[in-house]
């Protein structure tokens, strides 16, 4: 694809690999309102990637553009070097792309390992038919993931709360049951919107370390969105800045954090 | 044993039979409503237009014989063989799953995030429409089941049970129909609920049910999930229609079975299976004691209003039903 899709190893001795996606050129408008304006940038396999950028730049609506939620009007996703045609948020999903919410959406109803296993959905081939009599193949596969899902829940450190009703647990543990349950897909590609928000100094802690043990151990790659700049700097590989819908700024955080446009954008000089 | 106490238990049992015929038609109320919010008003219909289909299919009518013999000056009415009962069933089971599928596709699909009252006004249209293609398809004639379910009093345990009470105590008098109802619909229960919480579609219908968001970011198809649904509700409405249909032929007053059910859901909560059957079970067997202790005071029929006070009666003390989930407005 170009030069800088080589892998390489970083510091800590992670492999970095080639582009895994690229979004080429992104438009999103809400009728008049331009929510992204041309954007383009990728994140490469094995990376933990940030977008980071102030209240209102759009974020959030690139975060719902890479996993099918809203479609751009202008532009291109490519996804492992393929195009990807327009898709329903279901049919990303089933590409290996999972995702977090801002504002969390679990099933408040049920347990914590029925929402976990709600990720393992896309891993269960059997048929309606085999399942409503639950023999052979929808048995053998019900247990596998069920293990892998004990897997998840062992990495997270939840095994406390594992038949407690999501509903009835505290925020921080919420946001770690929504982890899991995109980290039991497996995903090629996991979007974390906000992971920390929210949180006091012991939970965002907490929740770094599950990002890089995840990033680190699985190899998953990984694209977050985050207020806090210590923790972005801290996690990621590469950056991007965005500002009223703009790419300002992308790089490493070392470079990313000296680049005059940014900080005018988080220290509030007016615009033009 | 006293006579009285016996005739009591008798009251008692039949109630409880009753209960679980109007337990059939809630559940498909409930089914809907869980998964995606619509109150189906047109549940009743479904039960009605399974069962006609059935009875049709079985006597080998020719559906919508009717416009075809008006449009090609024909004169056909029956293809002249008769299905038996299992195969009739299955095609039966296949004419509600390509409803749920129409519905989904022309009606509810254009609906998406429209509020509860248009959904359901929809359903009400959907109702009378389906009356309609009932009507068309199989004609108005009042059918009748020969699906060979037994009907009529248990000798057996009348026999069994003569011997209790005193001279003039002729035994438990109890519908072999209602006890194979009663037997059908524990193994519906049984295996929906085993459905919905240990397999993966199951799982996929309570997560769509709870979050939409949610469900859509683990990959799972909405409309998959709502046809799948209407197709279980389609299933229930045909059980019910076929213990309903047995009971007092395949008629179009079939339909007001849904207003039975009504209270049941009031009682229940809109949103619990269990409420459902609990809920029908507690309004069959109040309304048989009602009628039976307090009936003759005040000059009997109080099985047709018994339902609905003690319904409101609920409401008032507990909006939510008995199982229905609790509203916590958090402010």
């Amino acid at each position: 694809m170009n030069a800088t899709a080589d892998s390489y190893v970083t510091e800590d001795g992670r492999t970095i690999g080639g582009v895994l996606m690229d979004m080429r050129n992104i438009t999103l408008r809400f009728g008049g309102v331009e929510a992204i304006k041309n954007i383009s940038f990728d994140i490469r396999e094995g990376e933990i990637r940030a977008i980071i950028g102030p209240n209102g730049a759009g974020k959030s609506s690139m975060l719902n553009v890479i996993s099918g939620f809203y479609n751009p009007q202008e532009g291109e996703v490519f996804f492992r070097g393929e195009r990807r045609p327009q898709m329903k948020p279901y049919q990303v999903a089933r590409m290996g792309i999972a995702r977090t919410f801002q504002n969390i959406a679990l099933f408040e109803g049920m347990t914590v390992l029925d929402n976990i296993m709600t990720g393992r959905l896309n891993h269960m081939k059997a048929g309606l038919f085999r399942q409503a009599i639950w023999k052979g193949a929808a048995e053998r596969e019900e247990i596998e993931n069920r293990a892998h899902v004990e897997r998840v829940i062992d990495f997270l450190e939840i095994q406390a709360i594992r038949k407690t009703p999501v509903g009835r647990l505290p925020y921080g543990l919420k946001k770690r049951v929504e982890l899991a349950r995109a980290l039991a897909a497996d995903p090629k590609l996991l979007l974390l919107d906000e992971p920390m928000a929210g949180m006091n100094v012991e939970e965002k802690e907490d929740m770094s370390r599950f990002i890089l043990d995840v990033n680190d151990q699985f190899g998953t790659t990984i694209a977050l969105i985050e207020h806090d700049m210590g923790v972005v700097m801290d996690l990621s590989d590469r950056v991007v800045v965005m500002d009223y819908g703009r790419k300002i700024g992308d790089g490493s955080p070392d470079e990313v954090r000296t680049n005059q446009e940014v900080i005018d954008a988080y220290l509030g000089v007016a615009h033009d | 044993m006293s006579t009285d106490f016996l005739y009591l238990v008798e009251v008692l049992i039949n109630g409880l039979m009753a209960g679980v015929m109007y337990s059939l038609v809630a559940l498909g109320f409930v089914l809907i409503f869980k998964a995606s919010g619509i109150f189906n008003y047109a549940q009743g219909v479904m039960a009605l237009f399974a069962a006609l289909t059935l009875a049709g299919v079985m006597e080998g009518q020719v559906p919508f014989a009717h416009l075809i013999n008006a449009v090609f000056g024909t004169e056909i009415h029956h293809f002249g063989w008769h299905v038996p009962a299992l195969l009739a069933i299955l095609l039966t089971v296949g004419v509600m799953v390509i409803f749920a599928w129409a519905v989904q596709r022309f009606v509810f699909r254009h609906l998406v995030g429209q509020e509860p009252i248009i959904l359901f006004m929809a359903t009400i249209g959907l109702a009378y429409f389906l009356e309609g293609v009932g009507d068309l398809m199989w004609g108005s004639d009042i059918k009748t089941l020969a699906l060979g379910l037994p009907q009529g009093g248990s000798r057996w345990i009348e026999d069994m049970t003569a011997g209790m009470g005193g001279d003039d105590f002729y035994g438990f008098f109890i519908d072999k129909l209602d006890m194979v109802a009663t037997v059908v619909a524990i193994i519906l229960v049984a295996s929906l609920i085993a459905f919905s919480q240990y397999t993966k579609h199951g799982r996929a219908m309570r997560a769509v049910a709870d979050d939409h968001q949610a469900a859509l970011s683990v990959g799972i198809s909405l409309n998959f999930i709502w046809i799948l649904v209407w197709s279980l509700a389609g299933f229930v409405a045909l059980v019910a229609g076929i213990m309903w249909g047995a009971k007092s032929g395949v008629q179009f007053s079939l339909s007001l079975i849904a207003l039975k059910a009504l209270p049941v859901l009031m009682l229940g909560g809109f949103t619990s299976i269990p409420g459902a059957i609990v809920g029908g079970l507690i309004i069959g067997v109040g309304e048989k004691l009602f009628e039976f202790s307090v009936g003759p005071l005040i000059g009997g029929a109080t099985e047709n209003w018994f339902a609905y006070v003690l319904a409101l009666v609920v409401l008032v003390f507990r909006p939510q039903g008995l199982f229905g989930e609790k509203i916590i407005e958090r402010v």
